[in-house]
């Protein structure tokens, strides 16, 4: 929930590194007014104690002090690498998704948001979390630049066309939270704004049981890769197969036609599915076709979850299962959070 | 009347020439190679730009004085924003102070008839034009919607506008940044005066030597940016768009490869303006000269090192982030060096409150600001919540125009004598810099505290609860929009109705004061011999004080 002074001078504390950026941001207003009273009162105290009392005069020259100078270069680069380091230790922990976090797909489409949950719920414009636990995002977008910003949490993270990227945060308080597209990207650019909903556990559990769940991506993943799209026909395994085998390769290493050695994340199975030819498997020929074109964003993300659930041990990451999800089956919209608005509702 | 007259050696009434009198017609100005005629002609160009980049300001704040996107079609704000960053950036900010100040200044200064290359520099006037010209012919036909930061693959594949044009536009317009930058590194290396030793030059000089170092070699690098993305539009080889194999990452690399060190073809010549306005107005010489000079060198070659500081979000890697953020950190301290010695040069001086001294504290204070709050930007940790929003807005306008814009207007007062021969109303001047003082900071403030709230920059709709600060930003436009405003009207006027100025209103110790005013078409009658250093107050680098003080005392009787 926004504050409601007059003049709002912070966002919410809502993420677990909210804390963190706005200490570095008191450090910095610390360290700015530090330098700035002095000088203001020197340049004040000069320009009053020395003002012109007679035209024209000529004042005792002053040729600057070596002494003065370095002093004045090292405390500015002392305190500058102080900031810097602070900086780095907060954007270390910002951009490095932990291993245990609960993925949500993000897909940035002029001008909207669409989510999907592992469970198969999909969200246009809103984002549905439970506090206390990690949620990592891996995002991309069907056409120009958007960027996922949550001032709430104090994190965003550009969405580039043609690969992934990765935003993730632990949200500390239940609220509803603006969401923003901070990366100009054309006409409704100010209007591909939303809602970060945090919710408790046991509200998102039955927010999860109450939507409407579709396929989850893995489902439907397995569904294009079966049937729609026809990839089973090379890729089912088995000795004998055209196209490599998939199973157990996530986060392993792929020997390439040509020696080099590439290790098989969700960037290199998008590539392999959209631009087959550049990375081959050895003891492969390139004779896969592209599927550029043919796949949305949102089927690339569902056939990436399903190659990646290929490999059970590698894939750490856990699904949004709800908790107890038996204890809730029953009850679908008794605790949804009130007042959901409308998709596009807010401009 | 008399002790006048014996002082400025009949300067004043004997009608000789000077170089506006020197040809009347309009071939006589288009076709002149006098370096002082050029810098006017840039003079009336650039503030056609500056005005019309003060339209689009005006409209966006108008814009945003109510949340909903309700005075113009968001469409049509999409534009005006890109066309103020644009025309502010392209046509008014980089060729302000070289094109304009530099041109007339800097042969003046080091006591050369004229640039080395003077058609050279009658080239790069008219490839501004050209450049100009192409560009409002692109705005007029229906405008660009890109940003002016062009990014892909918006600009390339999705964006109607008309990209193209004004990309050519931007295009030869950098050639004309480029000849400026060569000619004055010529100009600076071969025509010094005799005894105009490097250590003598004024730091103006030295700021634009660093400023022409960067336009020289990055130019040449949005040149190419540009170029490639015509092709990539044209023909539709891969080289920005992903859909077609290209990377949209490596456009922000060449982009700000070219537009960060451009930051600094900016603020350095306005460094150099505010070295000479608090230097002569405290009568003392800069306090550590070398160190001003070098700084000005450093900050030209550390800027090169800094772009990726415009990515930290866009998904380079966080090695790459903290790497960019540490150098980012360095080049903060050769800025802090200028402010120390400012300060410490008012030290045992002689300060007098002329319009171009307020307008030098003015900019002490902004830039001040505006460096400071460069540091958060540069915190890695801290700028992945601030980018993107009205923290970056607010950051870059202290740095622009209460760092640059009051350099210029500080400038432009204190040598508006020696271009016209004019003295401008003291009066409207102090009250024109108060206004613009009080006005930037009542419309930039806020927008800091609007973007650690989270606004994004380029929304033409905004939540409502940020609105109480949006209208003290516009309300501070306005103010701003006057004291801006008033400088054409009293300026102009002073050209018929001002008081004659002597050669040398301020008795400042610059080689420029030791010529007439305006100065005669080869800027000296006599070449001059420098034998005192830069800086030097006392009658012993032949200023007659004592005459000065005569002459005031006339003037007073």
């Amino acid at each position: 929930m926004q504050n409601t002074t007059w003049v709002p001078l912070f966002p919410d504390q809502a993420s677990t590194f909210a804390w963190q950026v706005d200490a570095l941001y008191f450090y910095l207003i610390a360290v700015s007014v530090a330098f700035t009273i002095p000088i203001v009162v020197a340049i004040f105290f000069f320009a009053l104690k020395y003002r012109e009392t007679e035209k024209y005069a000529t004042p005792e020259e002053m040729h600057g002090s070596m002494l003065l100078e370095t002093v004045w270069s090292i405390i500015p680069f002392v305190i500058s690498m102080t900031i810097f380091i602070g900086g780095a230790l907060v954007y270390f922990n910002q951009y490095t998704p932990p291993e245990d976090a609960m993925e949500v797909y993000v897909v940035g489409k002029q001008w909207m948001w669409k989510a999907q949950h592992q469970t198969g719920q999909r969200e246009i414009n809103e984002l549905h979390v439970p506090v206390g636990r990690k949620v990592k995002l891996t995002m991309t977008t069907e056409d120009v630049l958007h960027d996922f910003s949550i001032p709430a949490f104090r994190t965003k993270a550009d969405v580039v066309p043609g690969r992934y990227t990765y935003m993730w945060f632990e949200a500390t308080k239940p609220g509803k939270y603006h969401l923003y597209c901070a990366e100009y990207c054309g006409l409704n650019h100010s209007g591909m704004v939303g809602w970060i909903y945090v919710m408790e556990q046991r509200d998102f559990d039955n927010w999860l049981s109450g939507s409407v769940s579709g396929q989850t991506p893995v489902e439907m993943g397995k569904d294009l890769f079966t049937n729609k799209l026809g990839c089973a026909s090379c890729h089912a395994g088995g000795p004998a197969q055209r196209g490599a085998k998939l199973e157990g390769i996530y986060n392993h290493d792929v020997k390439l036609v040509g020696g080099a050695t590439v290790k098989a994340d969700e960037q290199y199975i998008r590539n392999s599915i959209l631009n087959p030819s550049s990375q081959v498997v050895e003891g492969f020929q390139p004779i896969m076709p592209t599927f550029k074109g043919q796949v949305t964003e949102e089927q690339l993300n569902a056939l990436v979850a399903y190659i990646k659930s290929l490999s059970p041990n590698a894939a750490a990451s856990t699904a949004a299962m709800p908790a107890t999800p038996a204890a809730n089956a029953n009850t679908p919209a008794a605790n949804k959070p009130a007042a959901k608005p409308a998709a596009n509702a807010n401009k | 009347m008399n002790a006048q007259t014996a002082i400025t050696e009949g300067h004043a009434d004997t009608p000789k020439g000077n170089y506006l009198t020197n040809g009347s017609t309009l071939a006589s100005w288009l076709l002149t190679k006098d370096h002082k005629r050029i810098a006017i002609m840039y003079l009336i160009s650039v503030s056609v730009f500056f005005m019309m980049g003060g339209l689009y300001a005006a409209t966006i704040r108008l814009e945003l004085l109510t949340p909903a996107s309700d005075l113009v079609e968001t469409a049509t704000y999409n534009k005006v924003f890109t066309q103020h960053g644009i025309l502010m950036i392209f046509f008014f900010l980089i060729p302000s102070i070289p094109a304009i100040l530099g041109n007339f200044l800097l042969p003046l200064m080091i006591g050369a008839k004229d640039l080395a290359l003077p058609r050279i520099n009658l080239l790069s006037l008219y490839i501004y034009w050209l450049g100009g010209g192409l560009t409002l012919f692109a705005l007029m036909q229906g405008g660009v919607d890109t940003g002016w930061t062009f990014y892909t693959p918006y600009s390339t594949t999705f964006s109607n506008s008309f990209v193209m044009f004004v990309g050519l536009g931007i295009f030869i317009n950098g050639f004309s940044s480029i000849l400026t930058g060569l000619n004055f590194i010529v100009t600076i290396h071969t025509m010094r005066a005799p005894g105009m030793t490097w250590f003598r030059m004024p730091l103006f000089v030295w700021a634009h030597y660093a400023t022409s170092l960067v336009m020289i070699l990055g130019t040449p690098v949005v040149a190419i940016t540009v170029l490639l993305l015509a092709i990539e539009r044209a023909t539709h080889v891969g080289i920005f768009d992903p859909s077609i194999g290209g990377d949209p990452i490596l456009f922000q690399h060449m982009f700000w490869f070219y537009s960060h060190p451009a930051v600094y073809i900016m603020i350095l010549p306005g460094m150099g303006v505010i070295s000479e306005l608090i230097s002569n107005f405290s009568r003392k010489k800069v306090f550590g000269y070398e160190f001003i000079a070098f700084s000005s060198i450093a900050i030209a070659v550390f800027g090169f090192l800094v772009w990726g500081h415009h990515m930290f979000v866009s998904g380079q890697s966080i090695y790459a982030g903290m790497v960019f953020s540490f150098l980012t950190m360095v080049v903060a301290v050769p800025s802090a060096i200028k402010m120390f010695n400012w300060t410490a040069t008012l030290y045992k001086g002689s300060i007098s409150f002329d319009t171009p001294m307020l307008y030098a504290i003015g900019f002490m204070g902004l830039f001040l600001i505006g460096g400071l709050t460069g540091l958060f930007l540069g915190a890695i940790g801290l700028t992945v919540h601030l980018t993107d929003t009205y923290f970056v807005v607010a950051h870059f306008h202290y740095v622009m125009v209460g760092g640059q814009v009051i350099a210029y207007l500080g400038g432009i007062h204190y040598w508006w004598p020696k271009m016209t021969g004019r003295m401008y109303s003291e009066f409207w001047g102090k009250i024109s810099a108060m206004l613009v003082f009080v006005g930037f900071n009542l419309t930039f403030f806020p927008q800091f505290i609007l973007g650690y709230q989270g606004m994004p920059r380029r929304y033409a709709a905004y939540p409502e609860e940020l609105q109480v600060l949006n209208i003290f930003s516009t309300a501070g436009a306005s103010v701003l929009g006057i004291g801006l405003i008033m400088p054409a009207i009293y300026l102009t006027h002073s050209l018929i109705f001002g008081k004659k100025a002597g050669d040398n209103p301020w008795m400042h110790p610059g080689l420029e004061w030791r010529t007439s005013s305006p100065p005669p078409t080869e800027n000296f009658d006599v070449m001059p011999v420098v034998t005192w250093e830069a800086y030097e107050f006392g009658e012993e680098s032949g200023l007659d004080l004592e005459g000065a003080k005569r002459r005031d005392a006339a003037g007073v009787a």
